[in-house]
């Protein structure tokens, strides 16, 4: 007889802790391989653990209920026999087949309002409250993850207008591929939360069709890479028709979704495509890096009469922070936010690159360096009055971003401060960038192709003398 | 008609039997037919002529041969549909009742033509007259025509969405992406392949594995016919067949239009990957406006009454030209406008 550790298993490429549910199975009961003997609540879904081999659940090592249980604690052990079948195994009844993993009932997760003072406790410097959005008299919050935030917004909109709709793969019955649009199709059914084929160049051409006869799509790409499928629909239907009818049609449409790295999904999976977009005349781009601009950003986007892109990070759903309640809180598209304020040095970055650029701003301040830390928001237009006016004050320029190096957003924001304010800058700029690889797909090659904090320090200091 | 996939939804209506002979026209309708496709055929000869004393530039696709298609199409359309089209637009500009003298100066690149001036011969739109474009990217106008017709569909307006491409675009794999959606929601939506047999220079047998396109939604079971596309009765018949069974909520049907373009690809194509004779059989017995004409004549219309029709159509082209070489260019402040709301 051996004993074998179960271990909390990874269930997406994202997942780094979950809540262990319930268990199925009692201690000393006797498992099949194929068993269903746990369920655990991720952030996206609930889902089934089986037993892998056949033997007795000897030691539960997690209780039912405990919550934050990280990948690869064990928890729980199997007495396996030693090459010999268990004579009389009793059998607990399975239920019906099915697959390793599967995904069951929705979490239901209702947010806890707090006050506008817990809620100044409770928030963390990746979840900062916009000033710019900031209402003046003490407003309500919850604490929300971005995935619910974008979630609300577009239920809200959903309710407040009719012509809005929700069309993409997987964003009805699987509630999206990232669980985005949890709860969606139950409040506004088949009509309005549409399930689509496979077919990102059809999808996004019907959307921006629909869009011309006035009703406000909001198609979901499953991530930007796939979105390459649809991008002469986005550029040459989408971005150029109001110019191309000297202003006769509005195209209202939203294309919002998943870009930039994940973990371990490799080149074709995780590109960026922020300077891709920004290119564009026609088209605005937003790129949220907390929940309160998440939820502002995509309702502001969905009012809006011009196509609006919104670029997600994977790694970033699960990431909370406050977010003020009300039906018209919008965060206005075009507009910077700092941060964190400082007056040594201007670092500019926007979705992912901010967890970065904000630690790094933690560690140089324990070395006495204040970085003021701009979060782009905005992709296009890009808030070039905020930038230049924080470097007007520290004559210091960082940018951070995950994108490839070439023509990208900070190659861009270094131009326009050189060539607007040269005479500002103490210093040439920097740039902290993905590698110019395609994304690898090992573990250690695909943190080198990453910027990191450390990367972002080095910068600042370079670009300080220090 | 593929049975395992209409199992899964409520079964589409009987289709309705594509007519061998079509209804005669009344003489008016004759005569509407007639001044409407001579509209079309006079205005693109003096756009033509146009392009060649340098007053419209660029790119420039003429109509001419294939005017029964659009005009039997709208006879066969209601007030409220919508039209969507490729860059071979202006039939269906002049047959949507837009106004000759502004889509003549948008192909000059004037202020008022509908795009004032920014979107030329490919791009144009009027709101207005329900059509959406002019779009210059092959294929890309068929997803976006499905979109027009989920837009009826989801808000129960009763319209259908008339999507004009090319025997070119029906090889694009969007095209089969919007397919495949407009059937798999029963979209109020007419498919018009215009089969003029030459995809720019490259003729239809050296392009397409399977040439009958009225064929090509069978895999998403979606009905389609091969029409007459000279015969203007013909088109308005099957016009009126498949859009009364979409508008009913059938999902979308096919018309590919068996036409023919006598001028080349655009304005700058010589044509040479076809016969001249091909092109003069065409012309001489199967032309479209020739065969309503002769009708009409053997029905008794008179010469005078048919000379009035001429010289009205060409008073519209005139003015028209005359309009549009009057108007000023865009202001240059207009270089920076209508890029967002």
């Amino acid at each position: 007889m051996t004993s074998t550790e179960i271990l909390m298993p990874a269930l997406s490429p994202t997942m780094d802790e979950g809540t262990l549910a319930r268990w199925l199975v009692a201690e000393g009961a006797s498992v099949k391989a194929g068993d269903v003997i746990a369920e655990i609540e991720t952030d996206k879904a609930t889902m089934e653990i089986e037993a892998a081999e056949e033997g007795t659940l000897a030691r539960i090592l997690v209780a039912a209920g405990t919550p934050g249980v990280k990948v690869n604690t064990p928890i729980a052990t199997i007495d396996v026999a030693d090459g010999i079948a268990p004579t009389s195994p009793t059998v607990v009844p399975a239920p019906s087949p099915v697959p390793a993993i599967l995904p069951s009932a929705p979490l239901e997760q209702v947010p806890e309002v707090k006050s506008a003072h817990e809620t100044a406790v409770a928030g963390t410097s990746t979840a900062a409250i916009s000033k710019a959005a900031a209402p003046s008299a003490p407003t309500a919050s919850v604490t929300q993850t971005i995935r619910e935030a974008l979630r609300d917004a577009m239920a809200e909109e959903m309710r407040r207008d009719p012509d809005v709709l929700l069309i993409g793969e997987e964003v009805a019955q699987y509630h999206g591929a990232y669980k985005v649009s949890q709860g969606l199709l139950e409040e506004f059914g088949p009509r309005r939360v549409i399930d689509t084929p496979i077919t990102e160049q059809g999808f996004a051409g019907i959307g921006i069709g629909a869009a011309l006869a006035g009703l406000k799509p909001v198609v979901e790409f499953m991530t930007w890479n796939f979105a390459m499928q649809a991008i002469d629909q986005i550029v040459n239907s989408a971005a150029k028709t109001r110019y191309m009818s000297g202003g006769q049609i509005d195209v209202p449409i939203v294309f919002r979704g998943a870009n930039g790295a994940a973990a371990r999904v490799a080149a074709q999976h995780s590109q960026c495509y922020s300077a891709w977009y920004a290119h564009v005349p026609g088209l605005k781009v937003v790129a949220p890096s907390t929940p309160a601009d998440a939820k502002g950003l995509l309702k502001a986007a969905i009012r809006d009469r011009n196509p609006v892109l919104m670029l997600e990070n994977e790694m970033m759903y699960s990431a909370s922070g406050p977010v003020p309640v009300g039906d018209d809180i919008l965060v206005p598209i075009g507009k910077a936010r700092i941060a964190r304020p400082g007056s040594d040095v201007t670092i500019v970055s926007f979705l992912r690159g901010m967890t970065y650029a904000l630690k790094a701003a933690d560690i140089l301040a324990a070395d006495g360096i204040e970085a003021e830390v701009i979060d782009l928001r905005s992709l296009r237009p890009i808030d070039m009055d905020t930038i230049l006016a924080s470097v007007a004050r520290t004559n210091r320029l960082v940018t951070v971003e995950e994108a490839w190096p070439v023509c990208s957003i900070g190659s861009e924001i270094c131009a326009r401060v050189a060539i607007d304010a040269f005479d500002d800058l103490d210093a040439p700029p920097a740039k902290v960038t993905g590698a110019d690889v395609p994304m690898p797909y090992a573990a250690n090659l695909e943190k080198l192709a990453l910027p990191s904090v450390e990367d972002v320090v080095k910068a600042v200091r370079k670009v300080c003398y220090a | 008609m593929p049975d395992h996939i209409r199992a899964a939804r409520p079964p589409a209506a009987p289709l309705p039997e594509q007519p061998v002979t079509p209804p005669a026209f009344s003489r008016e309708e004759d005569m509407a037919a007639y001044r409407d496709m001579l509209l079309i055929r006079r205005f693109e000869e003096k756009a033509g002529q146009l392009y060649g004393m340098g007053f419209i530039g660029g790119f420039c696709h003429l109509y001419i041969g294939q005017e029964a298609v659009v005009t039997g199409l709208t006879m066969a359309a209601l007030p409220g549909d919508q039209v969507i089209a490729t860059y071979r637009d202006h039939g269906q500009m002049l047959a949507s009742g837009m106004d000759a003298g502004r889509v003549m100066a948008e192909l000059m690149g004037r202020r008022s033509g509908y795009s004032k001036g920014k979107g030329g011969s490919m791009h144009m739109f009027s709101k207005e007259a329900g059509f959406f474009g002019g779009h210059g990217i092959v294929g890309a106008s068929v997803p976006l025509g499905a979109g027009l017709a989920f837009a009826n569909s989801y808000r129960g307006n009763g319209a259908v969405t008339w999507c004009y491409f090319g025997d070119g675009a029906a090889n694009q794999g969007q095209v089969y992406e919007a397919f495949n959606m407009a059937e798999l929601w029963r979209l109020p939506v007419v498919f018009v392949i215009e089969n003029n047999r030459y995809a720019m220079g490259t003729a239809i047998e050296r392009s397409s594995a399977t040439t009958n396109l009225s064929q090509r939604g069978q895999s998403f079971a979606i009905p389609g016919w091969q029409v007459d596309g000279m015969d203007v009765r013909a088109v308005r018949e099957a016009g009126r067949l498949a859009s009364a069974w979409t508008r009913a909520g059938n999902g979308p049907f096919i018309l590919e239009m068996m036409t023919y373009r006598y001028r080349g690809h655009s304005m700058s194509d010589p044509a040479k990957y076809r016969t001249k004779e091909e092109v003069a059989e065409m012309r001489e017995h199967h032309d479209a406006i020739t065969q309503v004409r002769v009708r009409l004549v053997e029905a008794g219309v008179g010469e005078d009454e048919l000379k009035a029709v001429d010289k009205e159509v060409r008073a519209i082209v005139n003015a028209a030209a005359a309009f549009a070489q009057d108007d000023p260019e865009p202001d240059p402040g207009e270089l920076t406008t209508d890029v967002l709301a």
